[in-house]
């Protein structure tokens, strides 16, 4: 029987239309790369919720508050108001898009790439894709690129995530293949977490690792991170290196494991080589000096040592903290180097496992889409790869490029320097997501033709776009994805796509069928479903250490989600034998020299500035940034610096402050973090002109130089200058709207943004209904009378009932607007306030209380708050049951026993963290941080 | 020896507050005697308003009863306009044919209603709004009659038309500009004034025109009005049905009697900062028939400040000397707080601050000069206006406490270091 089509009842959370009938679709998670299966809830028509697939063996059910909050990403306000939902063309940059027909669009742009390929080659042509597209659409971007444009250039932005771990994984054990499986987690005695956070980022992970320890007393969580992350919190040994020294951490604890004599030299002897040569680089590398460069202390380091080399199965966990280094491959063969030193690998519980950051990037990297790879693991470099597949796909050899392309950023510097004439993009948005943004805008302005192919409509990067294509997404498309542990799982479709929106794949055929015509020869992209590519992807692994040959959709349909390599069956674990994927069989220790970042930090530049992720929102937020609800845990643009250099700079907890780098600068507000090393700073990596104005996001600040191996850039480490922002002027904004005018909303306030210095435009979730718009901005002088009025006619507050307080001379102005229903109880429905510093700065949580506002009297227009004045909102810890610090600190008050008990007592009365779990850290914080109140 | 003579025409508000005054600083030195039109003792006009909306008795208005005028020697005549002053025998002469000499004459007529000349303006039932007289006549009309018409928007038009709503009348008030005490009020002030007055029952016609009162042509009621015709702000004819019109169209100074002396007037009597008129020193004028550098007040505390500084020179102290008034409004209809003072307009070089709280009913707009608070514009909420009429005549600066002057003294008390 067809498995993916349950009759289970409806969920009672859904908010569908009772009248429908409902059906229910198994497929995956978009968001990170552990690859959740889910349940979509569905009549057909219109997605009406989402819970975990019992049956997925990544989740088993679980899913993060990102993910049980998928559904409310495909919401009939979403699909009509921030999806893209026809071909729209640009007469010229800056202007308004058109809509057209998806005939004139293929026809154009394929007559428009004809002309730049025959004027200044095929290389003039670039492809950047993106790590959500689905395995079959990689495929047919790859065909497109290679075959039938005939251009090496195209890339993914896998390479700002992954290609670290991916040529890493080469250098020492031979094939791009993570050796473990996700009970590993369960199994391993010890687990070493480098440069990940995953109790924020890979939640679901987190769950299961923090459920392992439950199970096993004597276990051992060791992680190393520059941050005292949620997840450092849980840890035995927490390593606060400075940020960059990994490599030296890695040769100390390396150097520690030798001295000792931890090593495994049956395996060493047995199963790899090169060895010799790491033992000489590390042999200065003595704990001592490992400390004192990395900023730890010594014995943590021989303790990290003992317990990873002596723990009977030693797993390390590892993401971009390693990956988006100018020394990525060297923190990845490092840290390889001590799995194979003390045979912690091929072992259930051992081994290197690279977590991946989105859904697909294994997917990615299996089909070769990328400049750096070929499709089957095969090697640009390698002139036989090539051959292989010409035959494969039919063509003659010369047809194909012969060659590597340019990687994402060599890309867009090229295009910058004006070589790439074409881009075309698709489901990634480098105007926020790529490093040194100064470089990238340059290169989509000076583009000839930039082809933006999309699922949402308003990302940083469409502003750039001549031709916008709407593409299918989440909950619309047919195919296949590979999450961290090579796993396969179907990708399913519940409802068509929003409005003309079309599967990316097709999107590609049918502008290559027509290139191809315009070529005068068959076409080369011919398949005619997402199976068929797949089947020509499966193909293409015949034989190689992916092989999959063995794998079809209808087994994927009866049997579940499967990990590869599959040729009788699966294969949860690699390198059990001890061979490893190396032409000899043999892992490689790779003996690289700590190398410390590419930039230092300077007099003029003295932090190091690292970028991280928000437990509730995901790369760019064009998906998690629709749903108004993920903003309430730590939902604001911040930089955060340890209290000590706030201080030290005089610099006060929510206080603008201007962050510098050589290559760009950013306002944001400061939070001061004492999680952070001293001379550190964080910003998360979400936060782009979508959100925070018109300055360039947090990518204005990052560099692209990049790991000299993998082509991977630095975007954890930038030298930056903090200082004090002088914008004395603060504007508030909020209103209180019509879900379904929310959007158009957004965007006049969107546009308002590039006249201040600091703006940012966030949405509140609102009851049923309701959306609520926030739009703050600072500047150094009073702001201009046009955005004013702009603002009054936005928020509506040019009506008679508006309260007003205005003093023009000063500059001051304040507007409210009270809901029309509710009399004494009506909530603050508009708010509008100009005036220096922050007065009137309660009025903000007044709003976003929708406390009865008549109560707060005259105090509503006066320069100073109310004598009682409420609460602040108190930060939201759990975002299913929307459960906030006080009520939680409050029951903890009266919550007895050990931690455990009273965490319990405290679940079972307020239902925190009983749902995903992802708040479950910060649970255990505040009852360790809560006491008790005995009543005396 | 023998006192020296001071008469008074005119037995109003201005004028015994002068005598009483003058009686303080030099008891002794008059033989007084005073002319009065009306037959009532000196009374509060100011309260004629809440004796029609029967809030007052006429009893209690009485500002000087007759005994006042014994005790102090005074010679009352009342019911008795003066009709003539001879200022060569330095007498004045009465009605009756009463003569009165005098050695100082202080005149104190007050002023008269202005009676817009339309046609039927003398029917029955057409009144003035000015005395005791007209309010009784009022008062009988309320009983008798349902339809009223206020002619006037300004202060005594509206409070006239609240007194008779209050005794039961249908009343509209007709009004020739389109806001409300347009010399008063701003806009938006009016706008809200107009709104809550609405809401208590009255009917407002505003820029309207009235070309005509009509008269029941005959029956029981013949020769009393019944209608008033008036043209509309779009110039259109309406007729709206009147058993009692009001006129309350303004004031002009009371000076017939003298400019027949052969006394300076413009505007009502020209006097000097002394009150002396320029045309005969002896002859002294204050109220509202007396025009002070152009201007002729027609509200209390102006004239009050009037009488202080004129009583010095009547009891030959010399001293005193009357620059002129700022003055600030109220509007006596209960319940209704509205203050206005100086120029609350604004205008060129005038920077504005303004608050306005639709939900309580509260609109403040203070007109800021230089630093200086120099008009105040207050609806809903007075307290502070006698504050702000005093930062306004103090002319003190208000830069320090700007960003609270709106919030009232006590906030503005906080920002003080």
């Amino acid at each position: 029987m067809d498995r993916h089509r349950l009759d289970a009842p409806p969920c009672a959370s859904s908010d569908r239309a009772p009248d429908k009938p409902m059906s229910e679709t198994r497929s995956t998670c978009p968001y990170c790369g552990v690859g959740c299966g889910v349940v979509i809830e569905h009549d057909g028509q219109q997605i009406t919720g989402v819970r975990g697939d019992p049956d997925h063996p990544a989740n088993f059910g679980r899913l993060c508050t990102k993910g049980t909050q998928l559904h409310l990403t495909a919401t009939p306000v979403v699909l009509q108001h921030q999806r893209l939902r026809q071909p729209l063309k640009r007469a010229s940059r800056g202007a308004a898009p058109q809509a057209l027909t998806w005939d004139d669009a293929n026809r154009e742009i394929a007559e428009r790439l004809l002309a730049i390929r025959a004027t200044h080659g095929p290389q003039a042509i670039g492809l950047y894709i993106s790590g959500q597209l689905l395995t079959e659409d990689y495929h047919a971007f790859n065909k497109l690129a290679r075959a039938v444009i005939n251009t090496p250039h195209i890339d993914s932005n896998s390479r700002l995530c992954m290609s670290s771990a991916v040529v890493g994984y080469k250098q020492s054990l031979g094939a791009d293949a993570p050796p473990c499986s996700y009970e590993d987690i369960e199994q391993a005695d010890c687990v070493l977490v480098s440069g990940a956070n995953p109790a924020w980022a890979h939640p679901i992970l987190f769950r299961r690792l923090e459920a392992a320890r439950a199970q096993r007393p004597g276990h051992r969580l060791i992680v190393i991170d520059p941050r005292r992350t949620e997840t450092a919190e849980l840890a035995d040994l927490h390593l606060q290196i400075r940020p960059g020294t990994d490599v030296a951490l890695c040769h100390g604890l390396l150097h520690a494991i030798i001295r000792r004599g931890w090593t495994a030299p049956g395996f060493i002897e047995g199963h790899t080589e090169g060895f010799e040569a790491v033992k000489t680089l590390v042999h200065d590398w003595m704990p001592a000096r490992a400390a004192q460069v990395c900023g730890v202390p010594e014995a943590d380091i021989w303790r990290a040592a003992e317990w990873f080399a002596t723990a009977p199965a030693s797993l390390s966990l590892y993401c971009q903290g390693l990956n988006q280094s100018s020394s990525g491959t060297a923190k990845n063969t490092a840290l390889i180097n001590l799995h194979l030193a003390t045979g912690q690998i091929g072992r259930a519980g051992a081994g290197p496992f690279s977590l991946t950051g989105q859904p697909n990037a294994m997917g990615g990297r299996e089909s070769g889409g990328m400049a750096t790879l070929l499709p089957g693991h095969r090697d640009p470099a390698r002139a036989d790869d090539w051959a292989e597949i010409a035959q494969l796909w039919g063509v003659d050899a010369t047809d194909l490029p012969g060659r590597r392309g340019h990687t994402a950023v060599e890309m867009f510097k090229a295009a910058a320097r004006g070589e790439i004439k074409a881009l075309w993009i698709a489901c990634t948005n480098p105007a926020q997501s790529m490093p040194d943004q100064a470089l990238v805008r340059a290169a989509l302005d000076r583009c000839e033709l930039v082809i933006l192919q999309e699922a949402f409509a308003h990302t940083a990067t469409a502003r750039y776009a001549d031709y916008l294509l709407p593409a299918a997404t989440w909950g619309e498309k047919e195919g296949t994805v590979t999450n961290s542990e090579r796993r396969i799982s179907r990708v399913r479709a519940a409802v068509p796509p929003a409005g003309l929106a079309r599967a990316d794949w097709r999107i590609v055929r049918d502008i290559a069928a027509l290139i191809d015509a315009g070529l005068g020869r068959a076409p080369r992209l011919a398949a005619q479903t997402s199976e068929a590519l797949w089947l020509e992807h499966r193909e293409a692994t015949r034989g190689r250490d992916l092989d999959i040959t063995g794998l079809s959709w209808a087994t994927l349909d009866r049997d579940g989600p499967q990990q590869w390599p599959y040729v009788g069956g699966a294969t949860p674990r690699l390198y059990t034998s001890g061979r490893f994927a190396t032409d000899n069989g043999r892992a490689r220790f790779i003996a690289r020299a700590y190398q410390p970042p590419a930039e230092d930090t300077t007099a003029q530049h003295p932090f190091s500035l690292t970028t991280s992720r928000l437990r509730d929102q995901w790369h760019g937020m064009s998906r998690s940034g629709s749903v108004p609800r993920l903003f309430a845990h730590q939902g604001r643009p911040q930089v955060r610096l340890h209290p000590d250099d706030a201080a030290r700079l005089q610099l006060a907890d929510g206080a603008l402050v201007q962050v510098r780098s050589a290559r760009g600068e950013l306002v944001l507000p400061l939070q001061l973090d004492g999680n952070l090393a001293a001379a550190c700073a964080d910003i998360p990596m979400h936060w782009g002109d979508e959100f925070i104005g018109a300055q360039h996001g947090v990518n204005a600040l990052t560099q692209g130089t990049f790991c000299p191996d993998a082509k991977q850039p630095e975007l954890k480490f930038s030298a930056v200058a903090i200082e004090p922002a002088d914008l004395p002027w603060r504007l508030t904004a909020c209103v209180w709207v019509a879900a379904d005018q929310g959007a158009s909303l957004r965007g006049r306030l969107r546009a308002l943004m590039p006249h201040f210095a600091y703006a940012h435009c966030l949405p509140e979730p609102g009851p049923d209904g309701l959306v609520g718009w926030c739009f703050e901005a600072a500047s150094a002088l009073a702001p201009a009378p046009e955005q004013v009025s702009a603002l009054v006619t936005a928020l509506g507050l040019d009506r008679p009932e508006v309260l007003r307080y205005t003093d023009a001379r000063r500059g001051r102005l304040r507007l409210l607007r009270l809901a029309p229903e509710g009399g004494q109880a009506a909530p603050l429905q508009a708010l509008l306030r100009i005036g220096p510093h922050d007065e009137g700065a309660w009025l903000l949580d007044l709003w976003r209380s929708r406390r009865p506002a008549a109560a707060a009297g005259r105090w509503l227009l006066s320069p100073s708050a109310p004598p009682t004045d409420a609460p602040k909102v108190s930060p939201q810890v759990c975002n299913c049951f929307d459960v906030r610090e006080d009520v939680i600190r409050l029951t903890l008050s009266h919550c007895s026993g050990s931690p455990r008990d009273r965490l319990a007592q405290l679940q079972a009365e307020q239902r925190c963290g009983t749902q995903c779990g992802s708040c479950l850290p910060a649970l255990r914080r505040l009852v360790a941080t809560t006491p008790e109140e005995v009543p005396a | 020896m023998k006192k020296l003579k001071l008469v008074m025409v005119g037995n109003g508000m201005a004028g015994v507050r002068t005598l009483e005054e003058m009686l303080k600083l030099a008891p002794e030195l008059y033989d007084v005697t005073v002319f009065g039109a009306e037959p009532h003792p000196n009374y509060n006009r100011i309260l004629l308003s809440p004796v029609l909306a029967g809030e007052q008795t006429m009893d209690e208005i009485i500002l000087n009863p007759l005994s006042w005028y014994d005790a102090h020697g005074i010679t009352l005549h009342l019911g008795r306009p003066v009709t003539r002053i001879d200022r060569v025998r330095r007498q004045v002469v009465a009605a009756d044919g009463t003569t009165a000499p005098y050695d100082r004459l202080l005149i104190a007529t007050g002023s008269m209603p202005f009676v817009p000349p339309v046609p039927g303006k003398d029917l029955a039932g057409v009144l003035a709004y000015r005395d005791i007289a007209d309010t009784q006549a009022m008062i009988d009309a309320a009983a008798r009659y349902r339809h009223a018409v206020v002619i006037g928007g300004g202060l005594l038009g509206l409070e006239a038309a609240n007194g008779l709503m209050q005794r039961g009348m249908q009343v509209t008030v007709v009004h020739l500009s389109d806001t409300l005490l347009e010399r008063q009020l701003d806009r938006s002030a009016s706008a809200l004034l107009r709104q809550s007055l609405a809401e208590r029952g009255l009917q407002f016609v505003l820029g309207a025109r009235t070309q005509a009162l009509l008269g029941h042509e005959d029956g029981p009621s013949a020769g009393r009005v019944r209608a008033v015709q008036l043209s509309d702000s779009a110039g259109r004819p309406v007729e709206l049905p009147a058993d009692l019109v009001v006129v309350a169209a303004g004031v002009r100074p009371n000076t017939a009697l003298a400019e027949a002396a052969g006394l300076l007037c413009n505007r009502g009597i020209v006097v000097t900062d002394t009150l002396q008129s320029v045309t005969d020193p002896r002859i002294y004028a204050v109220g509202e028939c007396a025009a002070h550098r152009g201007i002729a007040y027609g509200l209390v505390a102006p004239l009050f400040e009037q009488g202080k500084v004129c009583a010095t020179h009547l009891a030959q102290m010399g001293i005193g000397r009357y620059l002129g008034s700022s003055v600030s409004t109220k509007l006596k209809v209960t319940g209704i707080d509205l203050f206005s003072a100086g120029n609350f307009s604004g205008g060129p070089g005038t920077e504005e601050i303004t608050l306005s709280d639709p939900h309580t009913g509260v609109y403040k707009k203070l007109v800021i000069q230089g630093d200086r608070l120099v008009g105040a514009c207050l609806y809903g909420d007075t307290v502070d206006g006698s504050w702000y009429f005093q930062l306004l005549r103090e002319g003190r600066t208000i830069a320090d406490i700007r960003d609270q002057l709106m919030f009232g003294e006590a906030a503005a008390g906080l920002a003080q270091p």
